[in-house]
């Protein structure tokens, strides 16, 4: 090994602490972006495989009442692969010890084995036996809910009949990977669950034999989807069909790509920043840590070693920290990605999960820190190298102070000596000072914005759950009821206040933009589930005509207030009307339009009618209520504000914050980090003038002061500065996080820049306390002798 | 390996002692314990009836604090103070000090004390050292090759601020230096080679440290 390379060796050892402190800097940037890329990738991969295993269609439509003939005619299509029929109903169920009414999807498959399309995956149990008509397979998610196990039995009101099966299997689909109840907003496994039945018992029970109400395709490679649509709805129209869609609209599919979506606008902006705020520190640590072996550098031009040699030496000992970050980034950023995925996979119920990171990510990561710290350091290499030997060798001159503001104003006349020092410290190199207390801003910018996630959330969750939403049930109509029939749901037991509210799934267009959505029409006076400004905070009157629209559908659709939109009705007569936008509002959650009831109906040509009904019920009298909604055919469901709150809690809330806290951990990281080099490099830069201090008599103590005290002053300049920087990142962070599925409103308690705050105080303290260990150790007379 | 063996050495109040050694020689070595910077590893130190080889870091601290001041062959002077405040530095947490601005004037700096070292020249900056150090009218003042960084009449200039100190105040003075020529101004010479005492003489009249020439 040569001497350089042997010095190198002994370099690194010796800077032992502040190269891992370097090195996790830098790793906690590449491990968020390891992470995040990670599990965009595995998500991406397992849900393809899984899509692909068990033959997930890519072409849905449903019908009232289609006969079985029209599969020639369909698989006859151009583009059309394979054609599978099916019938599909929802019934209410009754399950024993559960009060509150809950709902079942049943789907048909074939007496033998699998169907050709979204085939199941069995967990438990066996296949349906041919000829039996009381045995069912129910989804895992639903039993598991329950308690239901094999051989259990579950009571099913079909066509108002109660009938009675047992449970034979256990199964998952990559049709439900999230399976949504008519109407509700989040999963809710107790009150709604996929069950499957040889399609002879539902045809039966349904009156249509020799009939299809579901049908789901594969087109062959390359074949385009919009003329197969097209063609289907034609088919289909006499039938009652109800305009086909693609996979990408598939409800459960949508949720899915819309969580990957979401993940990977997280997988972008959260490691952005990290990596940006790491590049930055670890540039600022290893200027400085070059900067005190100027005299070293000085030895080896004397030496004779040209300026790229020793450009090349201290790059490699840069590349030497930077691998070692990019390996702990990587090994901890993998690790978080695994346990990240398989988070998903269990709340999707994947079975099937697929990690396998490809060297892409690991290598944009390494690349990225890598050339960063590289250029970085070579800054400050390059100025050493440029002084002359013997300059670079002789100890540096004292360092210029003159008499400044900070010299010469009264408060300093107060200053013992020892706050002097400190002080004029920080006025004599004001820039590097800046970049220090940046530095640990940056990071207490980044803790503040992984913490008010949580501040966020629940402000989102107050505004859409209570302020937006004062109802505590919603009961969804099995179809159309005319307005009398909210009197009759009026009179049910505990019933304080009702509300209609018709839904209607619409096609929005204006121009070649296009969305696929929903209507909510409400009477004037609604309080219940009023036109609610998430970020005004109060309830808008709805209009007589026109439609009331969230802004974010303004965004998409390019419109504002006063232009028309071309509106496909996709129910009833399935009308298509232009109506002018009347007013936009802001929403967190989802894209919703508002109209008129009256409007609506006006439109569909019906008299009064609605679908959903909103319900203000006493809490006492629930069970009495469900009780009475059991035996009520025209309710289809149930829903619990209190449910869906829980679910949401569950599903989005608890699940980011994993995420968020993974982050957090390397915020935290970062900011330790950074507080431990400035202090180290601090007591290098000074090691001297402090053994001066103790052999002058001062106390171990009293140097620490001097040394920490600038640290401190530092910190102390650098906290409300990263209050401001966390504030700017939350800002940018919710301007990118903008899905259809939520925004993310700009909300920081206080108590999250408290925590932040405390966080860097614990970091600052804990690296103070390992340098006061160095300050204790200080040689006092070796430092005397040389000069550094 | 040892820097210094079978030393046998006493300073008496108000005596000027030069010690002479060539580099290596273990002078360095016997200012240090002199000083309470460094430990014995075998035999005793010493101050009055205290017992500095036993003492703890902490009584080192305040033995240094209270009774000595040390003049640096590189000055050591804090860059971010100005003279004045250097010399404050000391007179802060020294028991009986003497004002920093009246210590200044003895080392004739008293108009130069609002300077920064960087504004002050290399015998300048050294004479701020010795201001500091005499600042807490130490019992003992350590100087360590003061003139090791200086030119012949600077340095001159600083050993005469060093006498001064000791006419004047009747500091107890150690000087070490590898230049005989230093000898001449002390009471006691004691030279040191290889870690041992190799000789003492007794100059029966000491001369002015301006008459000093080499």
């Amino acid at each position: 090994m040569s001497a350089l390379n042997q010095k190198l060796k002994r370099d690194l050892w010796k800077l032992r602490g502040q190269v891992l402190a370097v090195a996790l800097v830098i790793g906690s940037g590449v491990a968020t972006l390891v992470m995040s890329l990670s599990t965009v990738e595995a998500l991406q991969d397992t849900t393809d495989a899984y899509y692909q295993r068990y033959r997930f269609g890519e072409v849905f439509a449903f019908a009232t009442r289609a006969p079985l003939r029209l599969v020639n005619q369909i698989a006859d299509i151009p583009g059309v692969q394979t054609v599978q029929t099916r019938i599909s109903r929802y019934a209410t169920l009754d399950i024993e010890g559960f009060a509150e009414p809950a709902i079942g999807q049943i789907m048909s498959i074939p007496d033998y084995g699998q169907p050709q399309l979204n085939q199941l995956v069995i967990r438990k149990g066996s296949w349906i036996s041919p000829g039996r008509d009381d045995q069912v397979i129910l989804s895992e998610p639903f039993a598991e809910a329950h308690g239901l196990t094999l051989g259990d039995q579950i009571s099913i009101i079909m066509n108002d009949n109660k009938r009675r099966f047992y449970i034979v299997g256990i199964a998952l689909s990559p049709e439900f990977i999230y399976s949504i109840g008519p109407g509700a907003l989040m999963p809710d496994d107790k009150r709604f669950g996929i069950m499957w039945m040889g399609r002879d018992v539902l045809a039966a029970a349904y009156d249509l034999k020799g009939s299809f109400n579901n049908i789901t395709l594969t087109l062959s490679h390359n074949a385009a989807s919009a003329p197969v649509l097209n063609r289907l709805d034609v088919i289909l129209e006499q039938y009652g069909g109800v305009s086909a869609i693609t996979r990408k609209d598939q409800i459960s599919n949508w949720f899915v790509m819309n969580e990957i979506a979401q993940q990977k606008t997280m997988a972008t902006i959260l490691p952005t920043i990290f990596i940006a705020v790491a590049i930055f520190l670890t540039n600022m640590v290893l200027a400085r840590l070059i900067a005190t072996e100027r005299t070293e550098i000085g030895l080896l031009k004397a030496f004779g070693y040209s300026r790229f040699e020793i450009a090349w030496h201290y790059s490699k000992m840069m590349m030497v920290i930077c691998l070692i970050g990019v390996l702990v980034g990587s090994l901890l950023g993998a690790y978080f990605g695994r346990l990240n995925t398989e988070l998903y996979a269990e709340l999707y119920r994947f079975p099937l999960l697929i990690y396998r990171p490809s060297p892409y990510s690991f290598a944009i990561a390494a690349g990225i820190s890598l050339v960063a710290s590289l250029l970085g350091a070579l800054g400050a290499v390059n100025k050493a190298v440029k002084l002359p030997p013997a300059e670079a060798m002789i100890p540096p001159s004292p360092n210029i102070y003159r008499h400044t503001f900070l010299t010469t104003s009264v408060f300093t006349r107060w200053l013992d000596q020892p706050s002097r020092i400190a002080i004029r410290q920080l006025g004599r190199w004001p820039i590097r000072s800046f970049l220090t207390s940046s530095g640990i801003a940056m990071a207490a910018g980044l803790i503040i914005m992984t913490l008010q996630w949580d501040d966020s959330l629940g402000h989102l969750k107050r505004v859409y759950f209570f302020e937006a939403q004062r109802q505590n049930i919603m009961l969804s109509m099995v179809e159309p009821q005319a307005n009398r029939a909210v009197h009759d749901i009026a009179n049910l037991p505990g019933v304080m206040k009702v509300e209609p509210m018709r839904f209607v799934s619409a096609d929005f267009n204006v121009g070649p933009l296009t969305h696929r959505g929903s209507i909510s029409a409400i009477l004037p006076g609604s309080i219940l589930q009023p036109i609610y400004d998430d970020a005004q905070r109060h309830s808008l009157s709805v209009p007589q005509d026109g439609l009331m629209i969230a802004s974010r559908l303004a965004k998409k659709l390019k419109v504002k207030v006063g232009d028309i939109i071309w509106v496909d009705i996709l129910e009833g007569r399935r009308p298509t009307v232009s109506i002018p936008v009347v007013g936009i509002f802001e929403t967190y959650i989802g894209l919703p339009v508002f109209m008129h009831l009256s409007a609506l109906n006006r439109l569909l040509k019906e008299r009064p009618s609605f679908t959903v009904a909103n319900l203000l019920v006493d809490p006492n009298h629930q069970n009495e209520l469900y009780q009475a909604l059991k035996d009520t055919p025209k309710v289809g469901a149930v829903m619990l504000k209190q449910s869906a709150l829980d679910s949401f809690n569950k599903q989005v809330i608890e699940h980011l914050m994993v995420f968020i806290s993974m982050f957090t951990v390397l915020a935290v990281v970062l900011v330790f980090g950074v507080t431990y080099n400035s202090t180290r490099i601090a007591l290098s830069e000074r090691g001297r003038e402090l053994a001066t201090l103790r052999v002058l008599g001062f106390s171990k103590g009293e140097i620490s002061y001097v040394l920490l005290g600038e640290v401190m002053f530092l910190v102390l300049f650098g906290l409300p500065l990263g209050c401001l920087f966390g504030w700017l990142l939350v800002w940018s962070m919710a301007q990118s996080f903008d899905t259809e599925m939520f925004r993310i409103p700009l909300v920081i308690e206080a108590s999250t820049y408290a925590s932040a705050i405390v966080w860097v105080l614990l970091a600052a303290a804990a690296s103070a306390a390992l340098v006061r260990r160095r300050v204790d150790k200080l040689d006092l007379i070796r430092v005397l002798k040389t000069r550094e | 390996m040892k820097a210094l063996a079978g030393v046998n050495f006493e300073l008496y109040p108000k005596e000027m002692v030069v010690l002479l050694g060539a580099s290596g020689s273990g002078k360095s070595t016997l200012l240090n314990i002199l000083g309470g910077l460094d430990l014995p590893t075998s035999g005793h130190v010493y101050y009055g009836s205290q017992d500095l080889s036993m003492a703890n870091d902490h009584e080192l601290t305040l033995f240094r604090r209270d009774h000595v001041g040390f003049v640096f062959q590189f000055y050591n002077l804090i860059p971010s103070l100005t003279a004045y405040e250097n010399v404050a530095l000391v007179t802060e947490i020294a028991p009986h000090p003497i004002s920093p601005a009246k210590a200044l004037e003895l080392v004739k700096l008293g108009d130069r004390m609002h300077h920064f070292p960087a504004q002050l020249s290399g015998g300048e900056q050294q004479r701020v050292a010795i201001a500091r150090a005499i600042a807490k009218q130490p019992d003992i003042l350590l100087c360590d090759e003061p003139t090791g960084a200086l030119d012949k009449q600077t340095g001159i200039l600083v050993l005469e601020a060093i006498e001064n100190i000791n006419r004047e105040l009747g500091t107890t003075t150690a000087v070490i230096t590898h230049n005989t020529v230093v000898g001449g101004m002390a009471d006691r010479v004691v030279t040191i080679s290889d870690g041992l005492i190799s000789g003492v003489s007794h100059n029966s009249h000491r001369q002015p440290a301006s008459e000093l020439v080499w």
